[in-house]
């Protein structure tokens, strides 16, 4: 390891350990890890959108539009923009209605049939379970029991009727299922977070510590 | 010369010519004349379906020698022409077994191809027939997706139906959701303990349905704490989220009868990273001590964090999203949790306007309309026809 290297490592550390610090309480190591990480975010997103974004599909499509005309269209979602930074003025700034209203129609009319596909379309098909093609008797219990759960979870969230009867028999057993899938999938996150915290560890132990004490002592 | 040595020399050329009779029996024993790959057959190329031009599909009956044949063949190479007697330029590479492929490498519209497939092993290659003429044509309609438009306008005629019944004045019921009895209720102890309340849109685009709900959450919300003349922190990861949610705010504000107290300021842009936004929303967290936090919205790994901290504040915590992998977080460390599509509902069930109960209706009747299709493509199925279960196909391919 150079110098400059544990120097970096340092700063690292450093940052890290402040971050932890705030599992203690709120104090000005975590204020300046938490400022600068904010700071140091804001700015590299705003350079990612000018690289790919604003640069590639904007301002340099722009500069070439006496070879390619197709390209000042361009200039509609640019203005457009530009709506947005209306904002700032008191006078104008429901100018930027357009804009968020033209985001806000794309972004569902897009995002509506890929919905119905994935979680309708799909979903419904999957639980239409051919009981004859089970490869075995277990294979068929564990089908039954995802099409019960299936449909006892629709009934859940069933908002028209009182969760009386039948109905609310069915909605306590589709809340059961939830339960029992948010265990599963709760275990499984945690066991992924620790695996980030042993990835922390590791660093702090054989980067930072032994990595000064290789530095120091050859 | 000597006898002897005439001899010597007579038997060294006697070896060389025998030496040179075998390698010559060797090499013509180890080179037998090269015999090509069968060649592929039954190539069709058609025009891309479905699509918006500039694509052909070709299939192909595998070479008798792919798979254990004699030669072994290594692999496919797809020929493109303007006219049936070339020249011939090869477009791509498939590997053995691969009997089908798309070509879409430059294909101009309306304009005559001819294909070629060539079998190739390791020194020798077979051409098939050629195939064609084929165009590609520009589709205007995306056939296998007639499912989702079917299903996309009758989910819109009944939500539609159910919004014109509403405006009617017809009452409609919508059962209790505990969440969001408790939502007034939490939003109400903020002034009562002279704090703040505070809403986290979630860290997703304006896009995201989950946003879109929650900044309807958040437009009742505005109105309520308006109506308490309590301060509402609103830190946004998305600046378009944030647009819309200064808006939102401030027409509930305004709804209430107070534009005034409206602060733009406190409706601001953090971050669009991830973990410094956490980093951000702890911060403040901890230092406004806000006595409520309301989390709906899209969150991922970030939220156990949120709701963590947030409890460590001791304030009412209410949250609401549909990612299935967050929700057991949410139900661990907040008092409250909107699950799924309770998220979706809380609109309605908050506003109580005709409109969103007509949508929660719709939906409802949507489900009931998923479920009894479950039921019927479990008994078609069941007793040995599929035909029911392949209208779900997508892409759809019963048209073709």
């Amino acid at each position: 390891m150079t110098g400059l290297e544990l120097f970096w490592t340092w700063v690292a550390a450093f940052l890290t350990l402040s971050i932890y610090s705030f599992l203690y309480k709120d104090n000005v190591f975590y204020k300046i890890a938490e400022h600068l990480v904010v700071g140091v975010s804001v700015g590299y997103i705003f350079t990612i959108n000018w690289f790919q974004g604003l640069h590639p599909y904007l301002f340099h499509p722009l500069a070439k539009s006496g070879q390619e005309p197709i390209n000042l269209l361009r200039l509609i979602p640019f203005f457009l923009g530009l709506l947005f930074l209306l904002r700032i003025s008191r006078k104008y700034n429901w100018l930027s209605r357009f804009t968020i209203a033209l985001v806000m129609g794309i972004s569902c009319g897009v995002s509506i049939p890929y919905t119905i596909e994935a979680r309708l379309i799909e979903q419904t098909k999957a639980s239409m379970i051919d009981f004859t093609q089970q490869p075995s008797i277990w294979a068929g219990i564990c089908s039954a029991i995802i099409l019960v759960g299936t449909i006892a979870t629709l009934v859940f969230f069933f908002f028209s009727k009182e969760h009386k009867g039948v109905l609310g028999g069915t909605a306590r057993v589709g809340i059961v299922f939830i339960m029992v899938g948010f265990g599963a999938s709760f275990g499984y996150t945690v066991m992924a977070r620790v695996s980030l915290l042993i990835g922390r560890l590791n660093f702090l132990i054989n980067d930072w510590a032994k990595g000064t004490y290789h530095f120091i002592f050859g | 010369m000597s006898f002897a040595g005439a001899r010597l020399l007579h038997i060294s050329l006697c070896v060389l010519a025998g030496s040179l009779v075998l390698c010559g029996q060797a090499l013509c024993q180890s080179a037998p004349p090269d015999t090509p790959p069968s060649p592929a057959t039954d190539l069709v190329v058609k025009d891309t379906p479905d699509d918006d031009g500039g694509s052909v599909t070709l299939s192909w009956s595998l070479s008798a020698d792919d798979k254990g044949g004699a030669k072994d063949v290594l692999s496919y190479e797809i020929r493109r022409s303007k006219s049936p007697d070339g020249p011939f330029t090869t477009i791509k590479k498939v590997l053995k077994g691969t009997s089908s492929t798309t070509d879409e490498k430059k294909v101009e519209n309306n304009v005559d191809y001819y294909y070629q497939v060539v079998t190739k092993d390791a020194s020798s290659e077979t051409p098939s027939a050629v195939a064609g003429p084929v165009r590609a044509h520009v589709q205007w309609f995306n056939l296998g997706r007639l499912n989702t438009l079917l299903i996309t306008i009758l989910y819109t005629a009944l939500l539609l139906y159910f919004i014109s019944r509403a405006k009617k004045g017809e009452k409609l019921f919508v059962r209790r959701i505990a969440g969001l009895d408790a939502l007034d209720e939490a939003v109400g102890c903020a002034p009562e303990m002279g704090k703040p309340a505070l809403y986290v849109p979630g860290i997703s685009t304006i896009s995201d349905v989950a946003t879109i709900a929650s900044v309807n959450i958040l437009s009742g919300v505005a109105r309520t704490v308006a109506d308490y003349d309590t301060r509402l922190i609103v830190p946004n990861f998305d600046p378009i989220v944030m647009t819309v949610a200064q808006e939102v705010v401030r027409e509930g504000y305004m709804a209430a009868g107070k534009p005034e107290a409206y602060r733009e300021e406190d409706v601001f842009y953090v971050t669009s990273s991830q973990f410094p936004f956490v980093a951000a929303v702890d911060g403040i967290m901890v230092r406004e001590r806000p006595a409520t936090n309301l989390f709906i919205g899209m969150f991922f790994a970030e939220s156990l964090i949120l709701a963590e901290t947030g409890a460590s504040t001791g304030a009412i915590q209410i949250a609401g999203t549909d990612a299935i992998a967050q929700l057991p977080f949410f139900i661990a460390a907040c008092d409250y949790t909107l699950i799924g599509e309770e998220l979706y509902a809380a609109s309605a069930y908050l506003s109580r306007a005709p409109l969103l109960l007509g949508s929660l209706k719709g939906q409802d009747w949507m489900k009931m309309f998923l479920i009894g299709c479950i039921f019927i493509g479990l008994v078609t199925l069941n007793v040995g026809f599929a035909g029911f279960k392949s209208l779900f196909d997508l892409p759809l391919t019963i048209f073709r």
